[in-house]
């Protein structure tokens, strides 16, 4: 059966690329302490494929995430990103890489003493001098129109919901033209509406843009609508990973335990 | 035989010799515990410091964030450091006069507050009164942007936070605390020659003309500039402290206080060593 995305896809008249996968993360090792979160991961996304990373809390998939825009070093493994193994690489050469993608937070990270427009404005400001201010405005007035969020330039990340600033963070995420986006559970923390609300903005934005995303979330229905690819984690492995048709016809535990409690 | 049996036997009341050894155990633990921090922490700030060294270093540079901070960290303590400098420059004017008085050595007071302010507590006052308004501010500041992820989120966005957040702070304290030292000394002059002048009338043409005489540059300008050094402790042990932080509110506030205590208790070691200094290329 076709998901939400799938659909959104065939409207759109895409084709999948096949080739080189944008992202590939290969045997991933990551420990804290004795606590072992990560035991040899291997996931790849393509351009234009949403992956989505579910499981229980503390599976160590917000880790995942960050090794993978490079916050977090790797005990071993290696992650590949346009081909390039970034798996602990320095500060300075990780920032070209990372111009080519976006993050969005579990709870937003906006910068408390910047305007909801100041926000988004800080990546231009930073990687796009060649533009204008007029320009940079200009384009934060855009991306704030397609999160929905165009009438609330001047405001204070603390005057917005939670719901609003994952609006705003996703606009920033999206501020430097990203071809890898990275979603730290999108919709944790948010009324069913809004949820709905955020999960129809990321399915449109793939639409648009074709990015390769990773959305990791423990919501299955949102993973369900927003990705064509899922991945469930339980102890630092990947237990199955398939579209959401193969977990329901698995008959490990706790793949159908999971999707009873979701 | 059993400690137990041993007390009973011999109604002993001091530690017995299994007790003794757990005590030193766990004595020699706690020293090892803290001895492995105290070296763990400079560790710390020695690979900071080079991360922000290599960052201010190379471009991109942030002056746009370095001139915000100067404006941010001169205004914070401005009002704070004059009204110290005045408060300072009366209290040595009434004691300075009492003193010289016993000795009968009044002529002195000029010479004696001038030198007492610029060479001394000037400096030192505004050092630590800096290391707590600034050093808790920028502890606080970023201690909160670690914890909510802020700091994450600007490296993610491909900008260096040692270069953005740390190097602009410490430069900043760097070059604002002989500016504010400068303040701090003129107002202690001033307050302390207008209380000489409540009790003893004295032209303030005279008292400077007294006070500065015989002095050469080599008096004033290292003292003065010394701060510059308290600057780069205050700002870097505010940033290390900050962008060190975990835990939470209780982690933030945390922060906010080590950046004070450890950048005071700094500032004043270094006062010694830099005295010396003074004393030994100077003067």
């Amino acid at each position: 059966m076709a998901t939400a995305y799938d659909n959104a896809m065939m409207q759109k008249g895409c084709q999948k690329e096949v080739g080189v996968p944008v992202v590939a993360v290969k045997e991933l090792c990551k420990a804290f302490g004795v606590h072992h979160v990560l035991n040899g991961i291997s996931l790849s996304v393509d351009r234009g494929e949403t992956l989505a990373v579910l499981g229980r809390s503390g599976t160590g998939k917000s880790v995942l995430l960050r090794i993978i825009i490079g916050l977090e070093a790797p005990d071993s493994g290696s992650v590949c990103i346009q081909g390039r193994n970034t798996a602990g690489m320095a500060l300075d050469r990780m920032g070209e890489i990372r111009k080519s993608m976006g993050f969005l937070f579990q709870h937003a990270a906006l910068y408390d003493s910047l305007t909801v427009a100041e926000n988004v404005a800080f990546p231009l400001e930073h990687h796009r001098r060649d533009m204008s201010r007029e320009e940079r405005d200009e384009r934060v007035r855009q991306l704030l129109a397609e999160v929905g969020m165009e009438g609330d330039f001047g405001k204070m990340p603390s005057d917005i919901s939670g719901g609003m600033q994952k609006r705003v963070g996703l606009a920033r995420a999206l501020a430097l033209e990203p071809e890898i986006l990275l979603l730290d559970e999108p919709t944790a923390g948010l009324d069913p509406i809004s949820s709905g609300e955020i999960d129809d903005l990321i399915l449109k934005l793939q639409r648009e843009r074709q990015m390769a995303s990773i959305v990791v979330t423990h919501d299955l229905h949102s993973a369900k609508t927003i990705s064509n690819h899922l991945a469930l984690l339980d102890k630092g492995n990947v237990v199955i990973q398939g579209k959401f048709e193969d977990l329901q016809k698995s008959d490990i535990p706790f793949v159908m335990e999971f999707l009873k409690q979701s | 035989m059993s400690a137990q049996k041993a007390i009973a036997v011999t109604g002993a009341t001091t530690p017995l010799p299994e007790q003794q050894n757990r005590s030193v155990e766990s004595t020699a633990g706690f020293v090892g515990k803290k001895g492995n921090e105290f070296f763990e922490w400079f560790g710390g700030l020695g690979i900071f410091s080079w991360k922000v060294i290599k960052a201010t270093v190379t471009p991109p540079y942030e002056w746009r964030e370095l001139i915000r901070q100067l404006d941010e960290i001169g205004s914070m303590s401005l009002p704070l450091v004059a009204l110290a400098g005045s408060a300072i420059g009366v209290v040595i004017s009434m004691e300075a006069r009492y003193s010289l008085s016993r000795f009968g050595a009044k002529s002195m007071f000029p010479a004696t507050l001038v030198y007492s302010v610029i060479q001394v507590m000037g400096p030192i006052m505004t050092g630590l009164i800096v290391s707590g308004r600034v050093g808790a501010g920028i502890g606080a500041e970023l201690a909160s942007m670690k914890v909510t992820e802020q700091i994450d989120a600007i490296e993610a966005s491909a900008i260096n936070p040692y270069r953005l957040l740390a190097a602009t702070r410490i430069l900043a304290c760097i070059l604002v605390l002989p500016l504010l030292t400068l303040v701090a000394d003129a107002c202690g002059l001033l307050t302390g020659w207008f209380a000489q002048t409540l009790v003893e009338p004295l032209s303030f043409h005279q008292f400077i003309e007294s006070g500065f005489q015989g002095a050469t540059f080599n008096a004033f300008l290292p003292p003065t500039f010394k701060t510059a050094v308290y600057g780069l402790i205050i700002g870097l042990i505010a940033c290390f402290q900050g962008m060190r932080t975990r835990g939470g509110a209780e982690g933030v506030g945390r922060a906010a206080t080590n950046s004070v205590v450890l950048a005071s208790l700094f500032v004043i070691l270094a006062d010694v060593v830099l005295v010396k200094f003074i004393l030994v290329f100077f003067q």
